[in-house]
């Protein structure tokens, strides 16, 4: 059993703003990622890897086609069940990482990083001490822990993202560059868990434009250009 | 929040309408809503969602249509065959309702304590110094300082006011609170403050919410689903980051698109 499987997925946009003009995107994206296994999606800028992922995650809403994530001994069509089953297969079953931080007012790096254990009901302990563990792997100064990273310089923001999506150990993963503006160092750490992650089971979609890192975590590439519908 | 199998929602809405005589106020609303959830209902000023949030919280009796919910005992009661005693008695107790104007939800006149303290005593507490432990911890909670509680709300500002409200609203341990426009009349890093106590306390507290705002950023912090309202209708629902992320309606993208960037 695959672990996530996309079969016949499309996707158009409408913009009543602008008369109602229709964008198609995406059609007929299929392809499977097995328990282990990395895929990386390729393609120039705007052929919608982004897309995809989101799709996937639940993020955009599916026009047609099939979207089927495994939780347990069950397979979940995301492009068909309502909303509360989407929670809870993002909360037990799926991550989802990009570049980019959703900072809250006054919650530390720390506890945001936990957030997700917090919410698949490990102790809160046990949650934080695993946090901080991730934030040192990733390098995050030790002051920086009990601070909102609003303040934090993008690289660290980065990091912290990353440390948050990463530490639940969901077996299927997305990531949307998880090493864009990573130093060398850094990049190595996340080539490290993604690794990890495989060997633990994960099933990963990645998008990563740096083709060293790529070859370090990918088994397959899909090139996206074959889905995109031409403009 | 967390997901059990086959749970029952804690409220149900069933084509719920609502004519002010022959002016429609709200119009054909269905809806689930599950312990622990949080629901925001964002629209513009006119367009149904405080009609809506009255008739779900019992404030006003449904044209047509019937509201469902879940009592503690596990039955489901239709809110409308309760008695009025009864009905009352959940929105003392069971319920919470913060209105955006705090001196509506409110005892002006009565200290912070003694407006903690009455919605213990509406359930049976009698003793003093335990009704002054249960109202001091719950000041504590919401971040005002302990030696304000024999003050009135009178000479709060208006940020400590809306705490105040909602820590009179949550010392019952409510298991399903309504919020009007929680943050309306306040300043930006007011709101920062009053949101992220809010997002702390529903989910460790487990506590279903409605919450009616017309601030999309709002929504997106506090709420999982999200509901949007125009001309009295309900014309598009769904997860709270895929409608804001990918909307459908005409209207839903101009409000999504309406935003200013910070």
């Amino acid at each position: 059993m695959h672990a996530l499987e996309l079969s016949g997925v499309t996707k158009t946009f409408t913009m009543h703003l602008q008369g109602g003009l229709r964008l198609p995107v995406l059609r007929d994206v299929s392809f499977s990622v097995a328990p282990g296994q990395c895929v990386a999606l390729t393609g120039p800028s705007g052929t919608g890897k982004s897309s995809i992922l989101k799709l996937i995650y639940g993020n955009y809403r599916c026009d047609e086609g099939h979207i089927l994530v495994r939780q347990g001994e069950t397979a979940v069509d995301i492009a068909a069940v309502p909303p509360r089953q989407i929670l809870s297969v993002r909360q037990n079953a799926l991550g989802y990482v990009t570049q980019f931080l959703r900072a809250v007012p006054r919650v530390s790096a720390l506890d945001i990083v936990a957030e997700p254990l917090v919410m698949k009901a490990v102790p809160r302990e046990d949650a934080t001490a695993r946090a901080a563990a991730m934030l040192k792997r990733f390098n995050v100064p030790e002051r920086l822990w009990s601070l909102p990273p609003a303040t934090f310089s993008g690289g660290e923001q980065q990091r912290i993202n990353l440390a948050r999506g990463l530490l639940p150990e969901h077996p299927v993963l997305l990531l949307d560059e998880p090493t864009a503006s990573l130093d060398a160092n850094n990049r190595a750490v996340v080539i490290d868990i993604v690794r990890e992650r495989k060997r633990q089971g994960a099933a990963i979609v990645a998008i990563v434009h740096d083709d060293e890192v790529r070859e370090a975590i990918s088994d397959t590439n899909v090139d996206v250009t074959k889905f995109a519908v031409a403009a | 929040m967390s997901f059990a199998e086959n749970e029952q929602p804690l409220l149900v809405a069933e084509s719920l309408s609502k004519y002010y005589g022959h002016r429609l106020g709200c119009r054909d609303a269905s809806f689930e809503l599950y312990e622990g959830e949080v629901m925001a209902v964002v629209g513009e000023s006119g367009s149904g969602k405080s009609t809506l949030l009255q008739l779900l919280s019992g404030q006003i009796e449904p044209s047509a249509g019937r509201i469902l919910y879940r009592m503690r005992d596990g039955a489901n009661a239709d809110l409308w065959s309760l008695s009025e005693p009864m009905r009352r008695f959940l929105f003392r107790t069971d319920w919470g309702y913060v209105h955006q104007d705090p001196q509506h939800g409110l005892r002006m006149g009565v200290s912070a304590g003694g407006n903690v303290g009455e919605r213990l005593m509406a359930v049976g507490w009698r003793n003093y110094a335990d009704i002054r432990g249960a109202a001091a911890d719950w000041l504590a909670r919401v971040e005002i300082p302990e030696a304000r509680i024999d003050d009135t709300p009178r000479t709060y500002s208006g940020g400590m006011r809306q705490r105040l409200q909602i820590a009179r609203n949550l010392v019952t341990a409510p298991r399903l609170i309504f919020m009007d426009e929680p943050t309306g009349g306040l300043d930006v890093s007011v709101q920062a403050r009053l949101l992220d106590l809010l997002r702390r306390i529903v989910s460790e507290m487990r506590i279903a919410a409605i919450v009616v705002t017309h601030d999309l950023a709002v929504a997106r912090l506090l709420s999982n689903r999200i509901m949007v309202m125009k001309s009295g209708a309900v014309i598009e629902t769904g997860l709270t980051d895929q409608v804001l992320d990918d909307p459908h309606e005409p209207y839903t993208q101009l409000l999504v698109s309406s935003i200013l960037p910070a």
